[in-house]
């Protein structure tokens, strides 16, 4: 599995803001994906409702979790395909490379799949002789920078233009020095005829699922470049890889989901290629792979089924709660240290890594609230990053200042009289302080909090003596 | 066995064992009737609507279109297409019977072969099964007919599609294919692959900006056959006479 570095998030945060490339990238891009959405969310009247049942989907689906399985497994294999299901990371990494090796594979393409990131399949691959090729546009650059994504439908998020042209200058050297790159447009041609060949080499296509269909042991997936299509129907081989929540029961069931998808992930009515894989070619079908395996990956899930993170394996990785968290839009997606970033890489990271690995994660938050306002299925977000610093206090994984300020406020906090009186003569203080100036542009021992913006001063009295002063008036009403 | 590994983590998870007979039951049900959840008002129109509904759809999503009073006409519009485009009259075709019974000998300029698509061929001649008109949508369905490569390699894909095969919703076409597809490998109903199509390929990797043509076709051409005279408005110039267009 790729190593995490979430416990360096203040720092990696600290970097990503003083990272002028950077903070262009996430300047271009922010606003770009929140109109759109905003936009399509709008011009379906259906939207909430469609939420709810989205949400009601996906809760019976993990009740029956090991019944629509089951199912998804025997259809899979009436038509002709195989399901491989794994663990943990380790047996689905094995599985993958034997598949490859089993038909003398040299060559991989990939469609872009996060499952695969979580795996560390690449890795695995090129370190076993087989070389993968990701197709995905974002997915491509990456590679050739060897980097890892910073979005989940978005990978090269973090990347400007120059980027793109510096890249393709510095390891195309196959194509003429002095080709121009006036347009966007110049970029996406020469990938496209770049990746054509390796398309047409590769001997095993891999893909992931954004669902699986119980009902009909189909595999599906969502992208608007076709790299995924052309990744699964070329080669002798399809592998599609997916975890366990992947799955809804019916083609119906699926038709709302995706109603949901687009829309929150990138604010389109539907992405250019939905499209349903189902087993192998057909006798009398002249294209399309002879071998269809999934890779059926655990990795964590089941242990957290009948916790209070069930709710997370809802999620349908539309990005939709990074595009909106105000914390990600100002450090982008690697200060976040693993495969997932963002509110719901928050949430799942520890899930699936381990709190004690994962650092002050489920604090990269202000509580805002916007992630689960606009989560298509509606997880609790918020609540669920609160449950993690809940687990992170009680295991004593919280720094040593910030334990004993919470037990310094804990004392007070448990004698109402003495916190009254406390907050009192401290709001004065500051009033004092602050000498009729609305705010403090620096005061000692909140240094992190003034380097960044000015602390308000406080204006007169405390909430519970106004509180009770407002109570009082309304009795004499 | 790492299956009933993770089957007994689920369970452990869920708090019970295996599930009781009459559960299985029920789920087996539900499964059988497919039920429909909420279908959006947007496509729930009278068919000349409807048919309308999904050509602004397909131009919305940057597909182009032209509508066509009969399957005679298809080879003319392919011809003229393609020469309004700057492209060489060439092309591979859907291996379909209904397709090659088109009047192709009236453009002899035409050269087109038939099979699935190779790297070279540039333009596809493909026919669509269903039309979803809530998002202008093409649903194309796998068969020896219909080969998948022909929406994907050329730079150009042309899809004839009959009126008559609109549909409002996404369950709509599932219900097509339920009703008249047969799949001679499981004898149930879904194809190796069905590809739903919303306009031609495109990407926003680059600065969440969208490009045109990434990996699949740059343009994707819709040329509808009018075979549905309930879908065809009064003021439509090209209707055919003598229906009744109420």
């Amino acid at each position: 599995m790729q190593t995490v570095h979430s416990p360096d998030f203040k720092r990696n945060a600290a970097r990503a803001l003083a990272d002028t490339g950077l903070q262009k990238a996430l300047g271009t891009a922010k606003g770009a994906f929140l109109v759109r959405r905003a936009n399509a969310v709008a011009a379906l009247p259906e939207f909430e409702q469609l939420r709810d049942i989205g949400r009601d989907i996906k809760n019976h689906t993990l009740a029956n979790l090991d019944f629509y399985l089951e199912t998804f497994a025997a259809n899979v294999e009436r038509a002709g395909g195989k399901v491989h299901w794994c663990s943990t990371a380790e047996e689905a990494r094995e599985t993958v490379l034997a598949i490859c090796r089993s038909v003398g594979a040299k060559t991989v393409t990939k469609g872009k799949s996060m499952i695969s990131e979580e795996l560390g399949i690449n890795d695995h691959l090129e370190h076993h002789g087989i070389t993968p090729v990701e197709t995905d546009l974002g997915e491509y650059i990456l590679q050739l920078r060897q980097e890892t994504p910073s979005h989940i439908i978005a990978p090269a998020f973090h990347l400007n233009r120059e980027d793109w042209e510096a890249d393709f200058r510095r390891l195309h050297t196959h194509l003429p020095k002095d080709r121009v790159f006036n347009e966007r447009a110049d970029i996406v041609a020469e990938a496209r005829s770049t990746l054509r060949d390796r398309f047409l080499a590769a001997d095993v296509g891999i893909t992931g699922a954004n669902f699986l269909i119980a009902e009909t042991g189909s595999s599906v997936i969502v992208t608007n470049e076709g790299n995924g299509d052309l990744t699964q129907t070329l080669p002798k081989v399809h592998i599609a890889l997916a975890s366990i929540e992947k799955v809804v029961p019916t083609l119906e069931d699926a038709c709302n989901m995706l109603r949901l998808l687009a829309r929150s992930a990138t604010g389109q009515d539907f992405s250019v290629y939905t499209t349903f894989s189902t087993g192998v070619r057909r006798a009398e079908d002249l294209d399309g792979p002879e071998q269809y395996h999934v890779v059926l990956v655990d990795n964590g899930r089941t242990n957290m089924l009948g916790t209070e993170f069930q709710e997370m394996l809802r999620c349908i990785r539309c990005a939709a709660c990074m595009n909106h968290c105000p914390v990600y839009g100002a450090v982008g997606g690697h200060a976040y240290g693993w495969v997932y970033p963002g509110p719901m890489g928050s949430v799942l990271t520890p899930s699936l890594v381990g709190i004690d690995k994962t650092g002050l994660l489920p604090n990269a938050s202000t509580f805002c609230g916007k992630c689960e306002s606009v989560c298509p299925v509606k997880i609790p977000l918020p609540k669920m990053m609160r449950h993690w610093r809940e687990r992170e206090f009680e295991r004593h994984l919280t720094p040593g200042t910030q334990r004993s300020n919470l037990r310094l406020w804990a004392y007070f906090a448990k004698r109402p009289g003495l916190y009254r009186l406390a907050t009192r003569l401290g709001i004065g203080a500051l009033h004092l302080l602050a000498r009729g100036k609305g705010a403090f542009a620096s005061l000692p021992l909140a240094g992190g909090w003034t380097a960044g913006r000015d602390l308000p001063a406080p204006q007169g009295e405390t909430f519970m003596s106004a509180y009770t002063k407002a109570q009082r008036a309304k009795a004499r009403r | 066995m790492s299956k009933e590994a993770i089957l007994n983590g689920i369970r452990r998870g869920l708090k019970r064992g295996p599930l009781p007979a009459d559960q299985q039951a029920m789920l087996a049900g539900r499964l059988a009737s497919h039920p429909r959840h909420l279908q959006p008002a947007r496509a729930q129109l009278p068919r000349p609507q409807q048919v309308a509904l999904f050509l602004r759809n397909v131009e919305k999503e940057f597909g182009t279109v032209e509508r066509v009073p009969h399957a005679g006409a298809v080879p003319g519009a392919v011809a003229d297409y393609l020469a309004a485009q700057n492209l060489a009259p060439k092309f591979v075709l859907a291996p379909s019977p209904e397709l090659w019974a088109m009047p192709w000998s009236e453009r002899p300029m035409l050269e087109f072969h038939s099979g699935r698509a190779e790297a070279t061929d540039l333009v596809s001649v493909q026919h669509g099964f269903v039309g979803v008109a809530e998002t202008g949508t093409l649903m194309l369905p796998a068969a020896p007919t219909r080969p998948t490569t022909l929406n994907l390699l050329p730079d150009t894909e042309i899809v004839v599609l009959k009126a008559s095969g609109i549909v409002a919703g996404y369950e709509d076409a599932f219900d097509r294919l339920r009703a008249e597809n047969q799949d001679a490998l499981t004898g149930g109903f879904m194809p190796r692959n069905i590809m739903f199509v919303t306009g031609p390929s495109r990407s926003a990797d680059i600065e969440q900006t969208l490009e045109l043509g990434a990996h699949g076709p740059r343009r994707l051409h819709i040329i509808l056959v009018d075979d549905d005279p309930a879908a065809i408005q009064a003021e439509h110039p090209d209707a055919p006479h003598g229906f009744d267009q109420g």
